[in-house]
């Protein structure tokens, strides 16, 4: 699709979506959101970019396979869940860091497993739509 | 205890490494491990500190503990197991040299070793029933460890799939003993045994149990496998399919002995399938000219001569069953590690080519008939004692006395020919001038048959070794009564030395009468179609027949009709369910009133399902469907499920963008169907929505248990921090199902990529 104003368009909304993608999943704890969501929505944003500049510039923005995000993500969960066994407590117990941190507020096990779980779907969804896109 | 089983498997995992050019220094002392454990169990021994028992946790974080117990046949199996392992390490070590893939078979070794020291020191059946699946698996492996030959896989598969279907056979009959006796000891078994006896299912446990032990120990009509298994490097073969491995389904009978043995019916069919199989190999030992074809068919026949034994359920049986485990694995390890040295110096194993090897590896010849007299059982060795012992247990049975002792006695004339076909014949005669350059391979080659052989010799001529406490807590473990006699190599005239005599003297008879030819051979090969190996083989090509069958009904790739069988199936089972059970009435009253915007969405939702289903562009149809996922987005929002909101918008976006890259692909719609398929496919369709509408109103009216969410609203701030109740369970309460869920789903990516990746060329399609 070689619209302009898609392109232009592109340009401006994925950073926007891309930091929405990222304050939903922080949000998701206290209020709707989560890391589902916001790896959709960072799918979304990216899937937009493909459509309007070809799925080469897309390829060649995002520098990495996608699908290396699934294996990065899945063990950044798996971790999260370990952590607490290093401890003497059962897997995934959720563990929180006492004091508030700027930004993004309290920093506890779930939130690194909430941050797996939106790299394994941006992973996940942007390996499939891009194999089907590059389909021949 | 634990440790000596973990070492092994400790062992595997540290030869994955790759060790490049320190390879040859490890393949040269992993010895040491097995080495170690045998003299951990034999200073056990000698220490006198049998009957142990014991639990050991594995950790804390693991709730699973083994219970072992260190009885004397358990002792009398480790001691083999680690010390013939001992052996087969150094033997494999020299025997592998210059292989690429030699350190892996040790890691294999090591971890059957493992399994089976695991196998034989468990006391809780589950336990045992683990390490009994885990000696499977390592033997397919040793067994297909050539993996670049295709028999060598054929035959790992066979052996697996034999074993391993006995392996569930088994776990079937120790869940029903479990449940009947409501312990998983064996050692609390044994003191249940008349209400397992006495149970109408006992007939039902005990044909399971047998049939288990029948598959491991290569009884008739399940004795192909291990021929086949002969495709292993011959290390192996001595070590799992002559000396440890295949004496597992003896070990389970034995040590079932005390728990469900002793009646007529255990008797009778051990009785039947030992004798059945110790005669029908011996004679096939005959027939072989291959080496190693030889072994294997008397090792069958051997295995059956000891379910045979235990099957005759007398102390003097029992006590023969306990010599002649420790008798033929001293002298089948000898003689197949015999072979191996032949095949690799000569490269032959055909025992018509091989002659007087004698002359050019003395010692391995000195072996070979050391095991052959102790296979023989021509005193003083320790075969002459196990044979007495077999003769006597069988002259006093009370049940058909002369059939039974005449059976054994044919078996061991022909098990005593295929001896000296395989320890003798090869050593003996004029050395061809094809072999004048053959030379003695190394120490670490020759010298562990050697001492196999010796001690079969010793063990004969002072008894007193073994059979204090050795053999005494033997009999103790399987017949419960202390055993008082002594072993000894003369007991007077009387018939069973008559007995051995005559095997003896017949047998030597006819080694030198019989021609060696592969003549006899040919002649019987007109009945392989009857053999068990070629209906086995049968069977499975037919299942694989079925198989394509069926796929080809119910997988026949129209993905419509597909979706249709499955919603008209759970359609069908839903209105059954409803059909009797629909209560629930609309109360008016609880309604709120329908505002403007929510009639609004309403009448989007149905305009934009009929453009679905009528319209006849795709895209149209797949534009709409996206309407409709919004119209429910927005339904979501009225009624406060913000986070459901999110995730179907987000959702249907990519369903749709997915939509439209698969219709691009398609060519152009066409109407082709026939207006009944439309009208079926509106019946299912609308049958179906309605019942789901029927079936949400239904639980809207019986409101269910309420005690998961409210402990989940209860807690979610209390114990896990977080305010958003859906992701607080997505997150922390429910978090294993998560990280499934996410697994899934990455499996899921990997597979469309795959798929999609995939380019088969024409050439590759199908073999």
């Amino acid at each position: 699709m070689n619209t302009i104003i898609l392109q232009i368009a592109s340009r401006y909304t994925l950073p926007l979506l891309l930091l929405f993608s990222v304050f939903i999943l922080l949000r998701g704890h206290y209020l709707p959101g989560g890391g589902f969501v916001g790896g959709l929505v960072a799918s979304i944003a990216l899937v937009l970019h493909a459509f309007a500049n070809g799925i080469k510039k897309t390829r060649e923005l995002v520098k990495i396979h996608p699908g290396f995000l699934m294996p990065v993500g899945l063990s950044t969960s798996l971790l999260s869940g370990l952590f607490p066994m290093i401890l003497g407590k059962p897997f995934l117990t959720g563990m929180w860091y006492p004091h508030s941190v700027p930004v993004i507020g309290s920093l506890g096990t779930a939130l690194f497993f909430d941050i797996g779980v939106y790299l394994v779907v941006v992973g996940a969804t942007l390996t499939i739509i891009f194999s089907i896109i590059e389909a021949p | 205890m634990l440790l000596a089983v973990l070492l092994p498997f400790l062992l595997a995992i540290f030869l994955v490494i790759p060790f490049r050019k320190y390879e040859s220094l490890v393949a040269r002392t992993v010895w040491i491990v097995p080495a170690g454990i045998f003299s951990f169990f034999l200073q056990t021994y000698l220490s006198g500190n049998t009957g142990i028992t014991g639990k050991a946790s594995l950790s804390q974080i693991i709730p699973y503990s083994l219970q072992w117990n260190l009885d004397g046949l358990s002792l009398l199996f480790v001691l083999m197991i680690s010390g013939i392992g001992t052996l087969i390490f150094i033997y494999a070590a020299a025997y592998m040299k210059g292989h690429p893939y030699r350190i892996r078979l040790m890691g294999f070794l090591s971890l059957f070793m493992g399994a089976m020291l695991g196998l034989v020191l468990s006391d809780h059946v589950m336990n045992l029933f683990l390490f009994w699946e885990l000696t499977s698996i390592s033997s397919f492996f040793l067994i297909g460890f050539n993996n670049e030959e295709k028999a060598s896989r054929q035959s790992a598969l066979k052996a697996l799939i034999v074993t391993g279907g006995g392996g569930l056979i088994l776990f079937g009959g120790l869940m029903l003993l479990g449940q009947i006796a409501s312990t998983y000891s064996i050692n609390e078994m044994i003191a249940l045994r008349g209400n397992i006896v006495a149970d109408p299912f006992y007939p039902v446990i005990m044909v399971l149990i047998i049939l288990g032990a029948a598959t491991k120990s290569a009884q008739f009509p399940f004795h192909f496998w291990l021929p086949g298994a002969m495709k292993a490097p011959t290390p192996v073969s001595a070590y799992l399919h002559s000396a440890t491995m295949v004496k597992a389904g003896v070990y389970l009978l034995a040590r079932f002995t005390p728990v469900i043995g002793g009646t007529e019916l255990w008797q009778y069919t051990l009785i039947a399938l030992g004798g059945i199989t110790m005669l029908y190999a011996a004679f096939h030992a005959l027939l072989r000219t291959d080496l190693k074809g030889i072994l294997a068919y008397s090792t069958i026949s051997a295995l059956g001569m000891m379910v045979f034994l235990i099957g005759i359920g007398t102390e003097a049986s029992l006590l023969a069953v306990g010599m002649f485990i420790l008798v033929h694995a001293l002298y089948k390890a000898a003689l197949f590690l015999i072979t191996g040295i032949i095949d690799h110096e000569t490269g032959s194993r055909d025992i018509t080519k091989l002659r007087g090897l004698r002359k050019v590896m003395w010692p391995v010849a000195l072996a070979g008939v050391l095991a052959a007299i102790s296979n023989a059982g021509i005193p003083p060795s320790l075969g002459f004692m196990g044979k007495d012992l077999i003769y006597e247990s069988t002259l006093h049975h009370i049940f058909q006395p002369i059939w039974l002792t005449s059976a054994v006695v044919i078996t061991n004339i022909m098990l005593l020919i295929a001896g000296f076909n395989a320890g003798w014949r090869p050593f003996s005669g004029n050395l061809p001038s094809a072999f004048s350059k053959v030379h003695l391979p190394e120490k670490s080659m020759w010298v562990p048959p050697l001492l196999l052989a010796v001690l079969g010799l010793g063990f004969g001529i002072i008894p007193s070794v073994i059979e204090s406490p050795l053999m005494q807590d033997i009999v103790m473990s399987l017949h419960g009564v202390s055993w008082a006699g002594h072993l000894a190599l003369w007991h007077g005239f009387n018939t069973v030395l008559l007995l051995s005599g005559i095997t003896i003297v017949t047998g030597i008879a006819l080694y030198f009468a019989l021609p060696q030819s592969s003549k006899i051979a040919a002649k019987i090969t007109g009945l392989t179609a009857l053999s068990p190996e070629n209906i086995w083989t049968k069977i499975a090509l037919g299942f694989n027949f079925l198989a394509i069958k069926i796929t080809a009904v119910l997988q026949n790739g129209f993905l419509r009709l597909y979706i249709l069988i499955i919603l008209a199936f759970v359609g069908s089972l839903l209105a059954y369910k409803l059909a009797n059970q629909i209560y629930f009435t609309i109360d008016y009253s609880y309604l709120s009133p329908v505002t403007v915007y929510e009639a609004i969405i309403v009448g989007i939702l149905i305009v934009s399902i009929l453009f679905t289903v009528f319209s006849t562009s795709r895209l149209v149809a797949v534009a709409s469907m996206g309407v409709v996922g919004m119209a429910i987005c927005m339904i979501f929002v009225f009624y406060s499920a913000p986070d459901l909101a999110m995730t179907q918008f987000t959702i249907d976006t990519l369903t749709v963008v997915l939509f439209v890259l698969v219709l691009y692909r398609l060519p152009k719609f066409i109407k082709l169907t026939f207006a009944i398929r439309h009208i079926r496919d509106a019946v299912v369709s609308i049958g179906f929505g309605t019942l789901i509408a029927l079936l949400a109103m239904e639980v809207l009216d019986n409101q269910p248990d309420r005690t998961v969410s409210k402990f989940y609203g209860d807690n979610s701030y209390v114990l896990a921090k977080g305010k958003n109740i859906v992701n607080v369970i997505i997150v922390d309460f429910r978090g294993a199902d998560t990280l499934v869920e996410i697994i899934v789903l990455s499996i899921a990516a990997i597979g469309v990529f795959s798929l999609l990746k995939l380019r088969i060329r024409q050439s590759q399609k199908i073999e």
